[in-house]
């Protein structure tokens, strides 16, 4: 009788240590949201002049002076949304591949396909003189032929090799690099500029209508890979372990994979790609949302407020204005060094 | 523990043959598990026998033969619902990093979860069930990572368990435990096995463990099924020397009345032992009795 009692109050401490867990996944979630929102609402109010907040959301709303309506509507507003929906795409991108890999180095920066996105819109300017337009599809072109290229090579011999796509990425990921030196070297010296807002992200001078394909891939992506979260969660336990629970392993993967490849590459093509916040989501949103969790909503606010964070810091708190690739370049190589070693040390590499 | 006797389905291969990058390692066998029963499959390293288990547990598609349960093949059964009857613990599952144990053991009910419906009391019973059963309650807090082989070992076993399956296979259970241990999960096991009716089958190194806790024994050799039967109708001096190649004598187990395999091996006595008689001859004196 006793111990049955022990028993239930065993099973009791257990039932709240697991609703301990869910509630502070969900407060960070919204901790994270709620951050990402005041960072929006900070990059309408600042810039060269700071308006008030009335003044902005009647600008917004197309009331007001000419000077405040350009700078909330075609300065500030598309600025913004470039790096909530480029930051969420690329933490959550980040994210999902890191899982799916089980490893951290395993995201679009480090393998490769920013690098493809990057090649294909430089190719572009470069080498065929074509438009703003086709230097988009060229991009996003470029970092699905790259993802589909490591695909192939990674399923060498019909098995899937984690390890093997990392490689393969860094090895692609060279060869992109030198491409593009190579490019530049051979350009014609005016063409340039437009080029290198391909290789930092940055989001200068984002239009709005060049966010149009992020916004329409992210509308359809962030629901599907949401939706699969579930079976990314099975995952984690290893090929054999999901396989036996019931879940269908390769369609989960080559889903999410999808959906990660078409969100680093458009979120590529609207700002450039951002270094590092696809590779520094995921962890550090895991470490905030309880571990054992790592669910690619958190990993998106994350991604999104350190986008946003970043770019307010490049712009406001340095003498000089810098593009926010370079402040999360910043951030985020000492990062990985500390990764390597700490991989290294622990034989994971 | 009262519960509920479970179904028995009919879980077997025919002529299947298997393995990995087009090389077959398992070359046409056929096999059925006794339903409600116990089976252990033993055999030499590289002999197949895990290969075997995955091609039952679909995690390999066979390149001939078939895998049915209940007479329907295994790949036109859907995924979930072949995972609420048959389960499988993996040799080597990969942790989740930092996971709690609870949490763990909770991935087990995925199969039996909609997609809208969320977690219910059902899964909360099945979760706190499994992890009674394994003695890891204590523990449901604590993060996965940080626990022993052994307790690691019997929080994989729990997650199993809270999947409630008829049928459980279990790939190498013992290994990397100490012996102490060996014997407390196979207990457990068979006792799962004798109140509810759960169909075991078992890859195990140790042969004197699988004649004890087994109720039929599959060995398999170079990827056949070398014999099959009770475990004293195949842990025998004649069959060992077949499948392992190696001379051994065969013992009553005094605890379990199974047979107990004594390796020969080239040292044989002790040069400094005055004894009275050498192992062999201690040895053979025993079988005869035992014959």
């Amino acid at each position: 009788m006793a111990a049955m009692m022990a028993a239930d109050a065993r099973a009791a401490d257990w039932t709240r240590g697991r609703r301990d867990r869910r509630r502070r996944f969900a407060l960070a979630t919204a901790a994270l949201g709620a951050l990402a929102f005041l960072l929006c609402c900070a990059m309408l109010l600042m810039g060269n002049t700071l308006y008030p907040v009335g003044t902005v959301w009647n600008a917004l709303r197309g009331v007001g002076e000419k000077g405040v309506l350009f700078a909330a509507r075609t300065i500030r507003l598309p600025r913004m949304l470039a790096g909530l929906f480029a930051g969420f795409a690329f933490g959550m991108a980040g994210s999902v591949f890191q899982t799916l890999l089980r490893n951290p180095l395993a995201n679009p920066n480090i393998i490769g396909i920013t690098s493809g996105s990057s090649a294909g819109a430089v190719y572009c300017i470069l080498t065929l003189h074509a438009g703003a337009g086709a230097a988009y599809a060229s991009s996003i072109a470029g970092g699905m032929a790259t993802t589909l290229a490591m695909f192939i090579l990674s399923n060498y011999r019909k098995r899937f090799s984690a390890s093997r796509m990392i490689l393969v990425g860094i090895g692609i990921q060279a060869m992109c690099n030198a491409l593009v030196s190579y490019m530049l070297i051979a350009a014609r010296e005016r063409d340039v500029p437009a080029a290198t807002r391909w290789l930092s992200g940055s989001l200068n001078g984002v239009r709005l209508p060049e966010l149009y394909p992020l916004f329409a891939a992210s509308v359809v992506v962030i629901p599907v890979a949401l939706l699969f979260s579930g079976q990314l969660r099975m995952l984690e336990l290893g090929e054999d372990a999901a396989l036996t629970l019931g879940v269908r392993a390769g369609r989960t993967r080559a889903v999410l994979m999808a959906c990660a490849v078409v969100l680093a590459a458009t979120a590529t093509a609207a700002t450039g790609p951002i270094a590092f916040v696809s590779f520094l989501s995921g962890p550090i949103a895991k470490r905030l949302a309880g571990n054992g969790n790592s669910h690619p909503l958190p990993a998106g606010l994350f991604g999104a407020a350190l986008t946003l964070a970043s770019d307010l810091a490049g712009q406001f708190a340095f003498e000089q204005r810098f593009p926010v690739g370079v402040v999360t370049g910043i951030l985020g190589a000492p990062y990985l060094i500390f990764l390597l070693v700490r991989m290294s040390g622990k034989g994971e590499l | 523990m009262g519960a509920a006797r479970v179904d028995a389905h009919d879980l077997r291969c025919e002529r299947v043959v298997s393995g990995y990058d087009g090389k077959a390692v398992v070359r046409e066998v056929s096999v059925s598990l006794p339903g409600h029963g116990i089976s252990a499959i033993i055999g030499p390293n590289a002999c197949g026998k895990s290969t075997l288990l995955k091609t039952m547990a679909r995690l390999i598609k066979p390149m001939s033969g078939a895998v049915t349960l209940d007479g329907r093949g295994v790949g036109t059964i859907k995924p979930k619902r072949l995972a609420r009857m048959v389960g499988l613990l993996p040799q080597s599952p990969v942790v989740p990093d930092g996971i709690a144990v609870g949490d763990l053991v909770g991935r087990g009910r995925y199969p039996r979860q909609r997609v809208f419906r969320g977690w219910t009391k059902e899964d909360e019973a099945a979760v706190a069930e499994a992890m009674g059963i394994m003695s890891v309650a204590e523990l449901a807090d604590r993060s996965v990572s940080g626990l022993s082989g052994g307790q690691r070992q019997r929080v994989w076993i729990a997650m199993a368990l809270a999947q409630q399956t008829d049928i459980l296979l279990l790939d190498e259970p013992t290994t990397f435990l100490d012996v102490a241990y060996q014997i407390e999960i196979l207990d457990v096991l068979s006792e799962l096995n004798r109140e509810r009716g759960i169909t075991l089958a078992m890859v195990l190194h140790d042969i004197n463990l699988a004649a004890r806790y087994a109720d039929y024994i599959f060995a398999m050799k170079d990827g056949r099924l070398a014999a099959e039967g009770k475990p004293r109708e195949v842990v025998t001096a004649e069959a060992i020397k077949r499948v392992f190649g190696m001379d051994c004598v065969i013992l009553e187990d005094p605890v379990a009345r199974s047979p107990l395999m004594i390796p020969v091996g080239r040292r044989v006595g002790r040069q400094d032992d005055s004894g009275p008689a050498s192992i062999m001859d201690a040895s053979r004196g025993s079988l005869s009795a035992i014959r």
